[in-house]
C-alpha cells in the first residue's frame, strides 16, 4: 500500500508543507542581533535609494537640462565634489557606524551562555548540546529558550556548510578542521527555519532545519526527555516495528537512546516523532512520510546517504516501522 | 564644438606629399593574408580580432541559455525540470564560462581588434602570441562547455571550493574539467595581458605620450597589469587542487595540516580583481564613447586616469569580502570593509566624470549612447548595492543569498555586457559595417528591462531567505512572486539576446567597405582613421588626446601616407617601437610572417590538457611533444631574425630609426621582464600558501613528526649551484659577440648542468630529510615549492639548449641575440628564485628553532 502511495508523496516531496512566509528572513528579527542588523539593513536600502535616485537625476539634468544651467557640471569641480568629497563622508560614516554595530554584535552578554553543537553534515544537521553530556542530541532540529543567550559551535564533518537563522543572526560558515563560534539571544518565542547557505553537494538545496525558540520550562522539559532513554513500545504494532528496526540494521546508522544502536552516521532518532519535519527540511513529519522516506530515500533525495528500503522491506513491516518511529516522541 | 578653438594651423606633414606610388604595393604585399586553408595561420588583429569577440560572444550565448533553464527550473517551487546533478553542473558552468570563457577574453578580444588603431600603430608586439591565445581560448573553451553534454561538467559552483571539490567528495572527472579545462585557457588570458601592455607602452604613435594616451588604453594597461598579479593565483589553487586530487597532497585536508580556507584566500585574491579585471576596460569603453556621443572632451581626464590606475591597485585588498562568514575576527575584517568602501570612490569619479560629460556636451541619441546610460542606471544600483555588501554585519545575512545573485549580475551586466553592447554598436563601422539602428534599439530596449525585472526582484528574494545555488525552493516563505517574476525577465532579457544576434548576422562584415563613411561617430581618436590590412597607411603624428578633433586634415594626411613610415622598410611586416612615456621613436621592429608554429603549438597544449584531464599520460606526453616541437619551429622560425637592409630607415622628420635592436630597449625584453613578473607571482602564491598553512598548524607542526627541516649540506651546495649557474647564464650573455662562439657555448653547457645538479640536490636535501608530499601538509608545501623551481630549471634547460643550436646553426652572434638576451633573463630569474625558495624552506625553520 506504501508503495503505491510513493508516487503521490514523492512528488511535493520538496515541498516544505507548513511554511510560512516570515519564518526565514532577516527582516522579522526575533533578537537583537538580527535587529541591529535588520535596521542597519534598512538605512542601507533607503540610504542607498536616496542616492541611487540623486545620481539619476543628475544624468537626467545633464542630459535634458538648458546648455545654460548644465554648464556647471563640465567643471572638475563638480567630479571632485560627486565622486570624491560625497562618497568619503558618506562612506566614512557609514563605516564608523557598521563597525559600530560589528562591535555590539560580537560582545558577549553572558558568561555561560548555552551553548550548541551543530555539525554540518552532506545533507543534514546533527545538534548536541555539550553542557547537558552526551545524550542531549538531536538532529535537524535546533530548540533553544527564549531570553538566554547562546552560543553555536559550528563544525562540519565533510565539506563547508553554512548556517543560517536568517531571524536570530547572519551567517557562519562550517568548515572541516574548525570550529566557529556565533552567539545571539531570541527574545521572543517562534518557530524559525533556516538553511544551508554554502554549496555543499548534490542536495544542498534541500539542507533545512527548524529552530523552535520556547519558554525556558518549555525547552527544558524538551532536554529532559531528549536525555532520557526511549520508553518501551506501547502495543504489539510498535514492538513489531522496533523489531524491524534491528532487523533492517538502521541501528549502524542511526542512535536510539537506551537501545544498543548508537550509529552516528545518521541523525539520532531517539525522539524523531516530535520533530518538525523529517530528512532536514524536505518532508514534513508522520507515519506515512516516514514510511515514504524509508521505503523511498533516494527517490526524495536522490544522493543522500539514506539507503531507500523499498525493495527490504515490505508494506507491513515498513508500516510498523513508521508507527514506532512515529511514536518515540 | 569646443575642439574647433584649439585647431592649429595645418602643419607640415612629417613625409613629403604625394607618395612614390610603388610604395603602397610593397607594403600591401608584406601584409597580404596566406590564401586557402593557411588562411589560419595569420595573425592580423584585423581578422584575429572579430573572431576573437565573435568567439566570446558565442559562449556568451552558450551560458546564457544555461541561464534560461536554470531560470525555467525556479519559475515555480518545486519544478523538476532537471534534476539535481544536472542542476549544479548548469550553475557551475554558467558561471564558469560567464567569467572565463566571456567576461575576460571578450575584454581582452576588443582591445586586440582595437588597440593597435587606436595607438595608430600596425600591429601588437607579438601578434602570434595573440593569434595562439584564441586559439587555445576557443579550442578549449569548446571542448569544456561540451562536457556538460555528457555529464561531466564540473558541479561544485565557479569557485570550487574544497572539500567539496576533493577527491573523497567529488570522484569523477567533473572537477578536473574545471581544473585543467579552465586552468590552461588562463593561459590565454595571460598571453593576452602581456601583449596588450607591452604593445601599449611600446607600439604608441609618435607624440602620443601617456597623457595623450586614449583612456581606453589607460584601461586595458591597468587590466593587464592586474592579470599579471591576479591571475597566478588562480592557476596556483588550480594546481594545489589538482595536485591533492591526483597525488594526495594535502593542501587543503585539515586532517593532514591543509586547511579548506588556503584555497578561499588563493582563489579570491585571483576572483575578486577579477571583478574588475572585467570592469575596467568596460569603464574604459564608456570613457571613450560617452565624449564621442556627447562631443566633446572627457570632463576630468586626469582623475578618471587616476581612477582606473586606484581601483587596479585597490582590488587587491579585497578578497576577504568573500569569506566574512569563515570566521575571520572582526577586526581584521574591519580593514577589508574599509577597503571596500574605498573602491567605490574611483568608481564615482568614472561615474561623475561621466555624467559631467554628457553635461558639458550635446548628447546625440544613437544606440551607443542608450547602451551607456543603460550601464549608468544598471551598474550605479549595483555600486550601491556592492557598498552594502562590504557592510560586514549586513553581508552575514546577504552573502551567499539571491540578493548576492542580484548584486553581482547588475555590476557584472551593468559593468561590462552594457559597455561591450555599447561598444559593439560604437565601433562596428571603425572594423566593417555598422549595426542597425532600428534593431539596436530593440535589442537595448528588450534587454534593458529584461535585466531589471531578471535581476531586481532577486534582491527580494534574497532577503525573503533564498539561498544561492539551489535547484528548488519551497512554495510558503514568499519567494513564488519574485522567482516568477525573475524567470519571465530572463525570457525578455533573451528576446534582446535574439535580436542582437539577429542584427550582427545580418548587418555586420569585417573590413573596409569602399566609400563607406570612416569616422562613423564623428570621434577624435585615432581608430576612426582609415585602417587596411597594415594599419594605417602611415603612422599619425599625435599632438593631442583626440588627434581627429585637433587637425581635421589629419586622417587625409595619414591616408595619403604623409605621416611615419609609410612604407615597408625592409619589406616585411613592421611596427615602430617607440619610448614608453613620451612615445619617441626607438626602433622598427620587423614581425614574423604567419607560419604554422603557433597553431601547431595551440593544437599541441589543447591536446595535452584534455589527455590530461581524461589521465590518458601517453596521450598527454605525445602532445606534449607536439606542442614543444610547435613553440620551438614558432621560435625557430619566427623570432631573432637578425638585422635586416636597411639597417636605418628615415621614418619621416628626419628621425632615422634603427631597423633592428638588442638588450633593454627590445619588446622581447620587456615581455620577458613581464613573464617574470607572472611567474614572480606564481611564486609568491606558493611561499605564501607554505607561511599560511604553517600559521595554521603552528610551530609544534611544522614540520610535523616524522619530517624534519631540509638538509642543510645540500641546500647550501644547492643555493651555490643556482647562484654559479644564473652567473655562468649572465657571463655567456657577455662573452657572446666578443669571444669566440665555443667559449659561448660551453658557458652555456656548463650552466645548464650547475642548474640541474643544483635542482637535484635541491630537492634531495627535501626527501633526505624524511619530508613526504603526500604525508602532510608541510611536505605538499615543501614540494611544490620545489615542484615551481624544478619546473623552471626544465624551462632553463630547454632554453639554453635552445640557445646552443642557434649558436651552432650560426643564428647567434653579436647582433643577433635576442635569444641570448631572453635565455640570459630567465636562466638569472630561475636562480633567483631558486635561492628565495631555499632561504624559506631551510632558513625559516632554523630561525623558528
Amino acid at each position: 500500500m506504501i508503495r503505491a502511495l510513493l508516487p503521490a508523496l514523492m512528488l511535493p516531496a520538496v515541498m516544505l508543507l507548513g511554511a510560512c512566509s516570515g519564518v526565514q528572513t532577516p527582516l522579522d528579527p526575533h533578537g537583537g542581533q538580527a535587529a541591529r542588523i535588520a535596521g542597519l539593513s534598512w538605512l542601507l536600502f533607503i540610504g542607498g535609494t536616496v542616492i541611487f535616485g540623486v545620481v539619476m537625476a543628475l544624468l537626467a539634468w545633464a542630459l535634458f537640462a538648458p546648455a545654460r544651467l548644465r554648464a556647471a557640471m563640465r567643471s572638475r569641480g563638480f567630479v571632485v565634489g560627486g565622486g570624491i568629497v560625497f562618497p568619503v563622508v558618506t562612506l566614512a560614516a557609514l563605516l564608523a557606524h557598521s563597525l559600530g554595530v560589528s562591535r555590539a554584535l560580537v560582545t558577549p552578554r553572558e558568561d555561560r551562555p548555552l551553548r550548541i553543537e551543530v555539525i554540518g553534515r552532506q545533507y543534514w544537521w546533527e545538534v548536541r548540546y555539550p553542557d547537558f553530556g552526551e545524550h542531549a542530541v538531536t538532529a535537524n532540529e535546533i530548540r533553544l529558550p527564549v531570553g538566554r543567550e547562546v552560543e553555536l559551535l559550528l563544525s562540519s564533518g565533510d565539506v563547508i556548510h553554512s548556517l543560517w537563522i536568517p531571524n536570530l543572526h547572519g551567517k557562519m560558515d562550517m568548515i572541516p578542521g574548525r570550529v566557529n563560534r556565533q552567539r545571539f539571544t531570541a527574545d521572543r518565542t517562534g518557530v524559525l527555519r533556516g538553511q544551508c547557505t554554502e554549496f555543499c553537494g548534490l542536495q544542498h538545496s534541500l539542507m533545512a532545519f527548524w529552530t523552535v525558540v520556547q519558554e525556558p520550562a518549555e525547552f527544558d522539559a524538551w532536554l529532559a526527555r531528549q536525555q532520557a532513554p526511549v520508553p518501551p513500545p506501547a502495543d504489539a504494532r510498535a514492538a513489531h516495528g522496533m523489531r524491524v528496526f534491528g532487523e533492517a540494521g538502521c541501528g549502524a546508522c542511526h542512535a536510539v537512546r537506551g537501545t544498543e544502536w548508537r550509529g552516528r552516521l545518521g541523525p539520532d532518532l531517539s525522539r524523531v516523532g516530535s520533530r518538525l519535519s523529517l530528512a532536514a527540511g524536505a518532508l514534513e513529519n508522520h507515519r506515512g512520510t516516514l514510511a515514504g522516506w524509508i521505503a523511498g530515500a533516494q527517490d526524495i533525495k536522490p544522493g543522500n546517504s539514506m539507503p531507500a528500503y523499498g525493495r527490504a522491506l515490505d508494506g507491513d513491516d515498513l508500516l510498523a516501522l513508521a508507527t514506532w518511529l512515529e511514536s518515540l516522541r | 564644438m569646443d575642439h574647433a578653438v584649439q585647431q592649429a594651423a595645418p602643419a607640415r606633414t612629417p613625409n613629403p606629399l604625394p607618395r612614390p606610388p610603388e610604395e603602397l604595393a610593397r607594403m600591401e604585399a608584406a601584409w597580404r593574408m596566406p590564401r586557402g586553408i593557411a588562411l589560419i595561420t595569420e595573425y592580423n588583429n584585423n581578422l584575429i580580432g572579430p573572431l576573437f569577440v565573435g568567439t566570446a560572444l558565442l559562449f556568451f550565448l552558450l551560458a546564457g541559455i544555461l541561464a534560461l533553464i536554470m531560470r525555467a527550473q525556479l519559475a515555480f517551487p518545486g519544478m523538476q525540470l532537471v534534476d539535481p546533478a544536472t542542476y549544479n553542473q548548469i550553475f557551475t558552468t554558467h558561471g564558469t564560462v560567464m567569467m572565463f570563457l566571456f567576461a575576460v577574453p571578450a575584454v581582452e578580444a576588443v582591445a586586440i581588434t582595437l588597440m593597435p588603431a587606436m595607438l595608430g600603430t600596425r600591429e601588437l608586439p607579438f601578434p602570434r602570441l595573440g593569434a595562439y591565445a584564441w586559439m587555445i581560448y576557443t579550442i578549449g573553451g569548446l571542448f569544456f562547455y561540451g562536457s556538460i553534454f555528457f555529464g561531466a561538467a564540473p558541479d561544485g559552483g565557479w569557485f570550487m571550493y574544497p572539500p567539496l571539490t576533493s577527491k573523497a567528495y567529488s570522484p569523477g572527472i567533473n572537477t578536473d574539467m574545471y581544473l585543467l579545462g579552465i586552468g590552461f585557457i588562463e593561459i590565454s588570458a595571460i598571453a593576452g595581458a602581456i601583449e596588450l601592455i607591452v604593445g601599449i607602452l611600446r607600439c604608441r604613435a609618435p607624440g602620443m605620450t601617456l597623457g595623450r594616451m586614449p583612456l581606453y588604453a589607460w584601461g586595458m594597461l591597468v587590466f593587464g597589469a592586474m592579470v599579471i598579479f591576479a591571475f597566478p593565483a588562480i592557476i596556483i589553487a588550480s594546481t594545489l587542487l589538482e595536485l591533492e586530487r591526483a597525488f594526495g597532497w594535502p593542501f587543503f585536508l585539515p586532517e593532514r595540516g591543509g586547511d579548506p580556507l588556503l584555497w578561499q584566500h588563493l582563489f579570491w585574491f585571483f576572483g575578486h580583481p577579477e571583478v574588475y579585471v572585467i570592469f575596467l576596460p568596460a569603464a574604459a569603453m564608456m570613457s571613450m564613447i560617452v565624449p564621442a556621443m556627447a562631443g566633446t572632451r572627457l570632463v576630468a581626464h586626469g582623475l578618471v586616469v587616476m581612477a582606473l590606475v586606484g581601483t587596479g591597485f585597490l582590488s587587491f585588498g579585497l578578497w576577504v569580502h568573500h569569506m566574512y562568514a569563515t570566521g575571520i575576527p572582526p577586526l581584521s575584517l574591519s580593514f577589508f570593509a574599509a577597503a571596500g568602501f574605498a573602491v567605490s570612490i574611483p568608481s564615482g569619479i568614472q561615474v561623475f566624470a561621466w555624467i559631467a560629460t554628457f553635461g558639458a556636451g550635446r548628447v546625440r541619441w544613437e544606440v551607443p549612447t542608450l547602451f551607456s546610460l543603460g550601464f549608468l542606471f544598471i551598474f550605479v544600483l549595483g555600486g550601491l548595492t556592492g557598498v552594502m555588501v562590504s557592510v560586514t554585519p549586513f553581508d552575514w545575512q546577504a552573502h551567499d543569498t539571491y540578493f548576492i545573485v542580484a548584486h553581482l549580475h547588475y555590476v557584472l551586466i551593468g559593468g561590462m555586457v552594457f559597455p561591450l553592447l555599447a561598444a559593439l554598436y560604437y565601433w562596428a563601422p571603425a572594423v566593417g559595417s555598422a549595426l542597425s539602428d532600428r534593431l539596436g534599439r530593440w535589442a537595448f530596449w528588450l534587454l534593458f528591462a529584461g535585466t531589471n525585472l531578471t535581476f531586481f526582484p532577486m534582491h527580494i528574494s534574497g532577503f525573503m531567505g533564498m539561498p544561492r545555488r539551489i535547484y528548488t525552493y519551497p512554495s510558503g516563505l514568499g519567494l513564488e512572486l519574485w522567482n516568477l517574476l525573475s524567470s519571465i525577465g530572463a525570457a525578455v532579457f533573451a528576446a534582446g539576446a535574439a535580436v542582437l544576434l539577429l542584427d550582427i548576422v545580418l548587418h555586420f562584415r569585417p573590413g573596409n567597405r569602399p566609400g563607406q563613411k570612416r569616422n562613423y561617430w564623428g570621434a577624435g581618436t585615432a581608430e576612426w582613421l582609415n585602417n587596411y590590412n597594415y594599419g594605417p597607411r602611415s603612422i599619425p603624428r599625435i599632438e593631442d588626446r583626440y588627434p581627429l578633433w585637433r587637425d581635421p586634415d589629419l586622417a587625409r594626411q595619414v591616408d595619403e601616407g604623409g605621416h611615419y613610415l609609410p612604407m615597408a622598410a625592409t619589406g616585411r611586416r613592421e611596427a615602430l617601437v617607440t619610448s614608453p612615456a613620451e612615445a619617441k621613436p626607438q626602433y622598427v621592429a620587423v614581425l614574423p610572417y604567419p607560419g604554422w608554429g603557433n597553431v601547431v603549438a595551440a593544437i599541441g597544449t589543447c591536446g595535452f590538457f584534455f589527455a590530461l584531464t581524461g589521465t590518458l599520460l601517453i596521450e598527454a606526453a605525445l602532445c606534449f611533444l607536439l606542442g614543444l616541437g610547435g613553440f620551438i619551429w614558432w621560435l625557430w622560425t619566427g623570432s631573432d631574425h637578425g638585422p635586416l637592409e636597411p639597417r636605418t630607415v628615415d621614418i619621416g622628420d628626419g628621425i632615422r630609426v634603427p631597423t633592428h635592436a638588442t638588450g633593454a630597449v627590445t619588446h622581447s625584453w620587456w615581455a620577458m621582464v613581464t613573464t617574470m613578473l607572472v611567474s614572480g607571482t606564481a611564486f609568491a602564491c606558493l611561499l605564501g600558501s607554505w607561511l599560511f598553512l604553517w600559521l595554521v598548524n603552528g610551530d609544534a607542526m611544522w614540520p610535523p613528526p616524522g619530517q624534519g627541516i631540509p638538509a642543510g649540506g645540500f641546500g647550501l651546495l644547492a643555493l651555490g649551484l643556482y647562484a654559479a649557474g644564473g652567473l655562468l647564464g649572465w657571463t655567456a650573455a657577455r662573452l657572446l659577440g666578443r669571444w669566440p662562439a665555443w667559449t659561448v657555448r660551453v658557458a652555456l653547457l656548463l650552466a645548464a648542468a650547475l642548474l640541474a645538479v643544483g635542482a637535484a640536490s635541491d630537492g634531495w636535501a627535501l626527501w633526505s630529510a624524511g619530508i613526504r608530499p603526500e604525508e602532510h601538509a608541510y611536505g605538499a608545501a615543501s614540494f611544490a615549492i620545489f615542484a615551481w623551481q624544478a619546473t623552471h630549471v626544465a624551462i632553463s634547460l630547454l632554453m639554453l639548449g635552445y640557445t646552443i643550436a642557434r649558436s651552432l646553426a650560426g643564428k647567434l652572434d653579436g647582433e643577433r641575440r635576442v635569444t641570448m638576451d631572453n635565455t640570459q633573463l630567465f636562466v638569472l630569474y630561475t636562480a633567483g628564485q631558486g635561492c628565495v625558495g631555499l632561504a624559506l624552506l631551510h632558513g625559516f625553520p632554523r630561525l623558528l628553532a
